[in-house]
């Protein structure tokens, strides 16, 4: 009986775990890290505005989200600001005006679980929410996995053979926003970037191919999510830190131990060569 | 003949700053061009153009007797090797098989059919031992040969090729060559951007010289004199000595 939040815990969590592995891959493949970084804390005046209005808190979420990725791409594209200083004005914007919202809420707690996130205190109804999130997602990947794929590899040939490719940057944004909403409670605004990033680079150490890729980034990222519950549960730290401590010890195992890209192989082999060579 | 591509009165500039003036020209279907000029000159634009994957400021572009969106699958479009992430979670089996998502459609995914086609087209470039390698683990001329057989598995009528002779070995080049020739002869229009004259006068049936304005275009006798080349070339033609002696 009492743990039920647990359980509700664990769930969104692993789910969570899934949907920013896969959603990561897709970040880090097109080198927009600090796009997801952006996003995610652009996501906090709508979350602020949604909670004021007593709407579901995804609404206001995906609205500041795209407004802050097509104002980027607004200024990246109409001045010669550099694409990472738009990105920067940009989302620490969104972000100010977010606390300062937040702060005409009743409590600062809400804030600080919003920043930080605050697994223990998942609702149900939250649980379903991340729930359905997960599944339009994962179902939107593999439907459009062969359009991610070419315009994520080679966009000048996607656009050449007509896909849309700018759509397709704004539909990934959607995601994005839905997966950093959806990981408020569970790590919190300030570190989904983390989980979006970690298990994704972790898996491109581990694979040559796209499909085991995002295989591989969401099973890091939801054993990343089981273990630094459980940890953060056990030791009573902070669940957020505790999971992103994890996928980061699983990073830099794939980097120490990876076949093809660790550093312990690679040592070995420039090794064998010289000793070949002498 | 009909004509593959009619470009006239063509001007494009980046950020206000014109790189192409006044273009305009003819290519006739079945035949093989070479686009050469001085860096800088504006091939790759002149291709992208042409490809609408940046805005001209004027002037009119009919490919394959039709605006682009009509025929925009039928065109094949090989891009320098330096745009390419080449550390890509991608095998060179995959990467040939993206050749044929145009045909393939949204939403669905390439069947056995596609397969084979990729496999037949792999083969054609002499990759298949390759097959299962990221493509980073290959040398340069691999690199273009398998960008060469996802062209072919676009199964194209109009081929558009940006500097594909750069840092390759002499055995892709001459692969590649060969494989382009086969191509023209069946009739599909090939256009290869080349900015070293050597070897020019072999490889295409007509060039088009380009710095900024259309220098010349016709037959490869043509276009290939001194006086020609020396207009393109501009400063450089101690180089040029050599070339336009042989
Ligand atoms: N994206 C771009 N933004 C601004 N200027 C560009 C861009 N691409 C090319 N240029 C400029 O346009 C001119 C033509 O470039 P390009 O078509 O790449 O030449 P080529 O392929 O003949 O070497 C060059 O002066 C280049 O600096
Ligand atoms: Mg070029």
């Amino acid at each position: 009986m009492q743990y039920g939040f647990l359980q509700k815990a664990l769930i969104t969590s692993v789910m969570v775990g899934i949907i920013s592995g896969v959603i990561g891959c897709f970040i880090i493949l097109r080198g927009m890290a600090l796009m997801g970084d952006a996003i995610s804390h652009a996501v906090l005046p709508g979350v602020a505005i949604s909670f004021m209005l007593g709407i579901n808190f995804f609404i206001g979420a995906v609205i500041t989200g795209i407004l802050t990725a097509i104002g980027i791409g607004f200024i990246n594209q109409n001045s010669r600001v550099k694409n990472d200083s738009a990105i920067g004005i940009m989302f620490t914007a969104a972000f100010a005006a977010g606390i300062i919202l937040i702060t005409f809420m009743k409590s600062s707690t809400d804030l600080y679980h919003i920043l930080f996130g605050n697994v223990l205190a998942v609702r149900p109804s939250d649980m379903w929410m991340t729930l359905i999130v997960g599944i339009f997602v994962l179902l939107s990947v593999y439907i459009f996995y062969k359009e991610l794929l070419v315009s994520s590899f080679d966009p000048i040939m996607a656009q050449a053979y007509g896909l849309p490719t700018k759509m397709i940057h704004y539909f990934l944004m959607i995601l994005l926003t839905l997966v950093t909403v959806a990981s408020l409670q569970t790590v919190g605004i300030i570190l989904v970037v983390a989980m979006l990033i970690t298990p994704a680079s972790t898996a491109y150490l581990l694979t040559d191919r796209l499909s085991v890729m995002i295989v591989i980034s969401a099973t890091c990222g939801s054993i990343s999510a089981v273990i630094g519950l459980y940890l953060s549960f056990t030791y009573n730290l902070a669940s957020g830190a505790t999971i992103v401590l994890v996928a980061t010890a699983l990073f830099f195992m794939a980097f120490i131990f990876s076949p093809k890209q660790g550093l312990l192989w690679r040592a070995i082999r420039t090794n064998k060569q010289k000793s070949a060579v002498s | 003949m009909k004509d593959a591509i009619v470009v006239s009165n063509l001007h494009v500039s980046y950020y206000g700053k014109e790189v192409l003036h006044d273009i305009g020209f003819t290519i006739t279907e079945g035949k093989s061009v070479g686009v050469i000029g001085p860096n800088g000159a504006g091939k790759s634009t002149l291709l992208k153009v042409l490809l609408n994957l940046i805005p001209k400021d004027k002037g009119e572009i009919t490919i394959l007797g039709s605006t682009l969106k009509e025929v925009r699958k039928r065109i094949a479009y090989v891009p320098q090797r330096s745009t390419i992430d080449w550390d890509f979670p991608i095998t060179v089996k995959d990467t040939v098989l993206i050749g044929t998502y145009p045909t393939v459609g949204l939403l669905k995914r390439p069947g056995r059919k596609e397969r084979e086609l990729a496999m037949k087209c792999l083969e054609k470039v002499d990759m298949t031992e390759f097959q299962n390698r990221q493509i980073g683990e290959l040398s340069g001329g691999q690199q273009q040969r398998v960008f060469l057989a996802r062209a072919l598995a676009q199964q194209a009528d109009l081929f558009l090729l940006d500097e594909p002779f750069v840092g390759i070995d002499a055995t892709s080049e001459e692969m590649i060559v060969k494989i382009l020739k086969e191509l023209r002869d069946e009739g599909k229009t090939i256009i290869v951007v080349h900015h070293d004259l050597n070897k020019a006068e072999k490889y295409f049936d007509e060039l088009l010289l380009l710095n900024k304005e259309l220098i010349a275009k016709g037959s490869v006798e043509e276009v290939f004199t001194p006086k020609m080349i020396s207009k393109a070339y501009g400063g450089q033609l101690s180089f040029l000595d050599g070339v336009m002696d042989k």
